[in-house]
């Protein structure tokens, strides 16, 4: 009885022998195209496109190369963090791009300084009612604020009536974008404090990336909220017939895409130190294809926060690389399109191996 | 499809123990329609503390509806359920559960992507600290416990860890059954929970039925299988076309007969109803 090494059937198991995870896959490609980037470069160019070749310039790597990489896909990275957990359970965010930009324009008007070299920002939104200089901490609740709502509303439309989530989140992809207009009738909002600034400047979009996307490998791997988001994603009516608050737990789910996508407003309309109604263009896109190409399947269940990191290295990779190769930012599009078409094949491909394995 | 088996063998049939005692469940008058379809009409129904009760009738008969409306799966179109000493209106599975009813769906409810102890404890893991939905998973206490349950009742999975999509029916069976043995509950609902295990599976499920039986926990059993129904039951109540249309002793009654009143050969005159 105590013997579990023979299943049902009296077939053996070979506990040394586990499958690979989908990470190990991503992984492998991300060294790939790496690799290709440095083997053209040193072809064409003769140049390295990793390592530090430099005089007089200690290091193995090209470092500066390597923040590039990480700096430019963080952003969209955070958001992205957000739309792997909505697509693991089995639903989708087109919102992302619009929201940021509203909760930018929002947020950014509430960091805005009285005044600039002495003369007085008589442009700032909140000039006349006095609300300039405020205190970091409100726009920064702003911000969160108004991204948690936008995953709220999204999030109740999804749970509550039904509604695909590829249509309710097109509706808050329109409307956001057109509330982000009408909040300054189209003016951008320019000139934040010191404080606001310093959130996204540097290498902070790094550290925010970094940091939320440890957090929230943990909270999917070792938590009640994780373990459901997979169970819905997997088989929702019997999430539903186990007790799990199927709706609830939608709900909490596009409100954390909401959140995740309020702190991306944050640190992009910081770094660039101005919010504009059309910023965040597209970003949805981006980050539902990190997503992707880093293994989360789209019918939801599977794929983790690591492969959604590892997938926005590569995007990275890509767009460093195509700059390196000094090819134009069309291939890039075009080649990135093609790379997320192939990841959604691959993952067919990878689940239809796998049945066919056993 | 009618996939009766009237092979009764005869010597050890298994009812006298366990002495029925109070009611636990009884249905008023349920009844649920899917649009114009009657699945389930004006069903009364009853079931004693420590009685194994067996519901038979053909595919499509409303089995199944029946089990979704007592465990608040689907909301019944009409009617009243009393369970475990007041009227209950559950609101949701989850109450269902908690009032303390375990059920094996005929669908199994499984997450194709999850391990066995995740599965075994989907909707009410172990954690280490509450807080809230963001509880840290037990892990380790769920896999002792899942080993533990798998051991009591005979199931033998290759590896608990491995996530159950490739999974043989039967042994997804066995984890939907090990999941329902694992929890103690007031009343067990199993909605043909052999029909896809081989010989000697089929023999350990009815095994954990019976240990249900001798520690006195109620069981509503679905099954197509006449000699197990017989074997293992107190009582069968046959469903025809979404009504009930007998209500046997098994002590009193024959495999015969059993399949008349499922192919509708035979009526019970107070169900003439349902003829
Ligand atoms: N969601 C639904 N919508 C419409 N009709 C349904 C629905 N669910 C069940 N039915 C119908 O209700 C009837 C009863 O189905 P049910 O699943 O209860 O049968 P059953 O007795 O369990 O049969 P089986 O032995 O095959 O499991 C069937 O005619 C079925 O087609
Ligand atoms: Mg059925």
């Amino acid at each position: 009885m105590t013997d579990t090494t023979h299943g049902i059937g009296g077939l053996t198991f070979d506990a040394s022998k586990r499958d690979w995870p989908p990470e190990a896959g991503v992984a492998i490609a991300l060294v790939l195209i790496t690799a290709t980037f440095e083997i053209l470069g040193r072809l064409i160019y003769g140049e390295s496109f990793l390592f530090n070749t430099r005089e007089g310039v200690d290091g193995l790597f090209n470092t500066q190369r390597l923040q590039v990489i990480i700096l430019q896909v963080s952003i969209i990275g955070i958001i992205s963090l957000g739309v792997t957990q909505v697509i693991l359970t089995g639903g989708i965010d087109l919102s992302s791009g619009s929201v940021v930009a509203m909760t930018a324009m929002i947020a950014m008007s509430f960091a805005q300084v009285g005044d600039i070299n002495g003369i007085p920002n008589s442009r700032a939104v909140f000039f006349d009612s006095g609300w300039v200089n405020l205190p970091v901490m409100l726009p920064v609740l702003v911000a969160l604020a108004v991204g948690l709502c936008a995953g709220l509303v999204n999030g109740a439309f999804v749970a509550y009536t039904g509604i695909p989530p590829f249509i309710a989140t097109l509706g808050m992809m329109v409307a956001a974008r057109g509330a982000a207009q009408w909040w300054t009738a189209g003016q951008p909002v320019s000139f934040p404090t010191e404080s606001y600034a310093a959130i996204g400047g540097g290498m902070m979009p790094v550290a925010i990336f970094v940091g939320l996307a440890i957090l929230f490998h943990l909270i999917l791997k070792y938590t009640v909220y994780g373990k459901h988001t997979y169970a819905i994603g997997s088989n929702e009516a019997a999430a539903r017939m186990s007790g799990i608050n199927v709706k609830r737990h939608k709900l909490m789910v596009y409100a954390m895409a909401g959140l995740l996508t309020g702190i991306a407003a944050l640190v992009l309309s910081s770094k660039n130190l101005t919010a504009q109604s059309g910023m965040g263009l597209m970003y949805e896109l981006d980050a539902i294809a990190m997503a992707v190409i880093g293994g989360i399947s789209l019918q939801g269940g599977r794929g983790s926060v690591l492969g959604t990191v590892l997938g926005a290295l590569i995007f990275g990779v890509i767009i460093s690389g195509f700059t390196f190769l000094k090819l134009d930012a069309y291939y890039q599009e075009m080649v990135k399109g093609g790379i997320i078409v192939g990841a959604v094949v691959l993952d067919q491909w990878r689940q239809g191996r796998a049945a066919r394995k056993m | 499809m009618s996939d009766i088996q009237t092979n009764i063998s005869a010597g050890d049939v298994d009812h006298a123990d366990g002495h029925p005692g109070d009611v636990i469940l009884r249905t008023e008058k349920l009844t649920k329609h899917y649009g114009g379809v009657h699945a389930l009409v004006d069903c009364d129904f009853e079931i004693r503390k420590g009685e194994h009760v067996a519901i038979m009738g053909d595919n499509g008969a409303g089995k199944s509806t029946f089990v979704r409306q007592i465990t608040a799966v689907e909301q019944k179109t009409s009617g009243r359920i009393w369970f475990d000493g007041a009227y209950r209106d559950f609101n949701g599975p989850l109450e269902a559960r908690e009032a303390g009813i375990e059920t094996v769906f005929q669908n199994l409810a499984l997450a194709d992507h999850l391990d066995v102890p995740d599965n075994l404890f989907l909707g009410r893991e172990k954690t280490l600290f509450n807080l809230g939905p963001f509880s840290i998973l037990d892990y380790r206490g769920m896999r002792e416990a899942t080993m533990a349950g798998l051991q009591k009742t005979g199931v033998k999975i290759p590896n608990i860890r491995n996530t159950i999509q490739y999974m043989s029916g039967g042994q997804r069976q066995c984890v939907a059954i090990a999941r329902t043995a694992t929890f103690h509950s007031k009343l067990t609902i199993m909605d043909e929970p052999t029909a896809a295990l081989g010989v000697q599976e089929t023999a350990q499920v009815e095994n954990i039925i019976r240990t249900l039986k001798e520690q006195g926990e109620p069981l509503i059993l679905i099954s197509h299988n006449m000699r197990q129904v017989m074997e293992l039951c107190d009582r069968i109540v046959v469903w025809r076309r979404g009504r009930v249309c007998a209500n046997l002793n098994v002590a009193e009654t024959t495999g015969e007969e059993v399949v008349a009143y499922i192919t509708g050969a035979k009526t019970q005159p107070e169900y003439a109803s349902a003829a």
